[in-house]
């Protein structure tokens, strides 16, 4: 059985101006101990559909249709209190910016402790034990030490391991990881990395994995979906997918990657701009900017299998390889 | 800390020597006091004697400086018109004006803290637009007049409550007080509300804003991630956060109280430090002025001492360093 299976997930934002469908029929499925890469531009939909998962969308926005299976079971509809017992337990998330989620006046034993505490039923002590073993497991030196800081205390990168401990301590089937190395300098991205790598693979969690940053995916996801204005527009198996991308929007990703480009060269782009989801032109959301565009792309293309396990929603799309 | 402290007591003592200076002028300035304290038909002599008697024939610059020599020694004058020390005279009525001032400043973030916190958690309710509205009032209202209001409903029409003086007072720690009996309760009740209904609105109003910043946090949304119980985000997480500004703005509010509490102490006769300083003004009683003047000077620097200590513990990001 799937980890997680969302099929045809639609959450909107029911905002004065309109109806914002950030979200709008979206699937994908995850293994055990698999990730899949959830990549986009900012405001393709990327993070709601994390927030999704977790039950974690305020109002105005909901999800208004689909399943999330998480494990089987649909999480879609679960009451708060059946999904608080879920988020932080079996389905845990990473936030992108670690200055902002640890609370600030807070020491990080108390926001590990009532962690542990949220779901288990057992004595402080342990709770806190517990706290320093995940802290441990994710390489910050001295955690007895640590655990009386407070989060001010730290680097960026150690409030990042932190929040992956915290993230950590129930050993989650799930973790959705939203660009949690974003905010990070390279160097320190790249161990976080080959650290939650380490640690997916040990534990068997799946995860995903939403950034904007195609290297990152390339080295770490098995699977990478791609989201442009709320919804998939090509999907399939990593290096598939990178080497030969169908979609015009994935090559132009792939393209715009700095250190593919020869020395000299003028940097290449995609021209303009994430069309604003309150006014989504008719048909394909991406043919405005989009050099192959004709009179065929005025209706969406569905999603179709161009080669197997490997989807585009394209009516021109390229020919596998040539990227 | 120790060094901070030591800093601190510096510019305290600083301020003291500049306010004594302005309070003694600004006094001098307001009027003579032997025009209202010596009889009219005294005779030349009389007066002469009266006047050197209390000081005043002196050029202001000595005054000050006997002033300032005898304040060193801890006696801030004798009041003209008592002929007590000032400073005891102050001390007398301090328990009064204390227990009135902490007594409001307790009901204010007894009812306005959970009020605040409802409002901030359901800011679209029908009950939190209520709420809003009449923090509005509180704001707007006159003390005078919501006293009065206060003493037609619960003393004159129904009866309930006294509306003037201590009642029965217990002692503790050598003073008298009010609260430490039932019928001193019900004579606080009154006018520690009346005192109170400024202090509700802003603490329902710095709360609620507050809490609805604090809301949108990446944290509070994390702790929702973790799967903390709406309890636990909302009495912990958010809560120590907002408590902050709210210290901040209760203790300024705490110094103004217990100094100018001078109307709500007239329409109830609660006789406290406001009343007091009211009645030294009205027969140019200069002593008990600037004595009176200098207490609250030094309770607001300890005030704000305290306050800065408490952010400390609330806050852990500051650190009180010796640092200019």
């Amino acid at each position: 059985m799937n980890t997680l299976e969302v099929k045809n997930l639609c959450t909107h934002f029911f905002t004065r101006a309109g109806v914002v469908k950030a979200v709008d029929g979206v699937s994908f499925s995850i293994g055990r101990g698999k990730v899949l890469g959830l990549v986009g531009e900012s405001g393709s939909g990327k993070t709601v559909t994390g927030f999704s998962i977790l039950g974690l969308v305020d109002p105005p926005g909901r999800i208004v249709s689909g399943e999330i299976r998480f494990k089987g079971q649909n999480i879609v509809g679960l009451g708060e209190e059946e999904l608080r017992r879920l988020r932080g337990n079996r389905i845990a998330m990473i936030f992108q910016d670690p200055m902002m989620t640890l609370n600030p006046v807070l020491r990080v034993d108390t926001q590990m402790i009532e962690t542990v505490l949220a779901h288990d039923n057992c004595s402080r002590e342990e709770a806190r034990q517990r706290s320093r073993d995940a802290l441990g497991m994710v390489g910050i030196p001295s955690p007895d030490e640590r655990l009386k800081s407070y989060p001010h205390q730290f680097s960026g990168g150690m409030r990042q391991r932190v929040a992956i401990a915290i993230a950590l301590l129930h050993r989650p089937d799930l973790i959705v990881a939203d660009e949690p190395t974003t905010a990070l300098d390279v160097t320190i991205q790249g161990q976080i990395l080959a650290e939650v790598q380490k640690l997916a693979t040990n534990l068997g969690t799946s995860l995903v994995w939403i950034t904007h940053d195609l290297s990152v995916v390339a080295g770490l996801a098995d699977e990478i979906a791609v989201m442009y204005a709320g919804r998939v527009v090509e999907q399939g198996e990593v290096n598939t997918v990178l080497d030969g991308p169908y979609h015009p929007y994935t090559h132009g990703l792939i393209g715009s990657v700095p250190s593919r480009n020869k020395r000299g060269e003028p940097l290449r782009q995609i021209p303009g701009m994430t069309p604003s989801l309150l006014s989504l032109p008719a048909g394909c959301a991406f043919k405005t900017r989009c050099t192959r565009a004709d009179a065929a792309c005025e209706t969406m293309p569905d999603l179709a299998e161009l080669s197997p396990g490997h989807l585009a929603r394209c009516v021109h799309p390229h020919q596998g390889a040539e990227a | 800390m120790a060094l901070y402290l030591l800093r601190r007591l510096m510019q305290s003592g600083f301020v003291l020597v500049a306010m004594s200076l302005l309070v003694f002028l600004g006094v001098y300035a307001v009027g003579d006091p032997v025009e209202i304290l010596i009889s009219p038909d005294a005779d030349q002599e009389e007066r002469e004697r009266a006047v050197r008697a209390l000081g005043l024939d002196l050029p202001l610059w000595q005054q000050y400086a006997v002033f300032v020599g005898r304040a060193l020694q801890g006696d801030l004058g004798r009041s003209f018109v008592f002929n007590e020390p000032a400073i005891q005279l102050i001390l007398q009525r301090m328990p009064a004006t204390l227990e009135l001032a902490f007594g409001s400043m307790f009901i204010s973030i007894l009812i306005g803290l959970p009020l605040g916190l409802y409002a901030g958690l359901k800011p679209e309710g029908r009950l939190s637009k209520t709420i809003m509205a009449g923090s509005i009032l509180g704001f707007s209202l006159p003390s005078f007049w919501v006293g009065l209001m206060l003493i037609m409903l619960f003393a004159v029409q129904l009866g309930w409550l006294p509306s003037t003086g201590r009642g029965e007072t217990a002692l503790l720690f050598g003073t008298r007080w009010s609260f430490l009996t039932a019928d001193g309760l019900a004579h606080i009740l009154l006018p520690a509300i009346n005192l109170s209904l400024f202090k509700i609105s802003l603490v329902i109003r710095l709360t609620r804003a507050g809490v609805r910043e604090t809301m949108l946090m990446d944290y509070v949304k994390f702790a929702r991630a973790k799967g903390l119980t709406p309890f636990r985000i909302t009495f912990v997480h958010v809560f120590k956060n907002i408590m902050i500004p709210v210290v901040t703005v209760l203790g300024l509010e705490l110094g103004g109280t217990i100094a100018f509490s001078v109307v709500t102490e007239s329409v109830f006769a609660w006789p406290g430090m406001g009343k007091l300083i009211i009645d030294s003004i009205n027969v140019l009683d200069r002593p008990v002025i600037v004595a009176y003047l200098m207490m609250i000077v030094l309770m607001f620097i300890i005030i704000n001492l305290v306050v800065d200590i408490v952010y400390t513990l609330l806050d852990p990001r500051v650190r009180l360093e010796g640092k200019a």
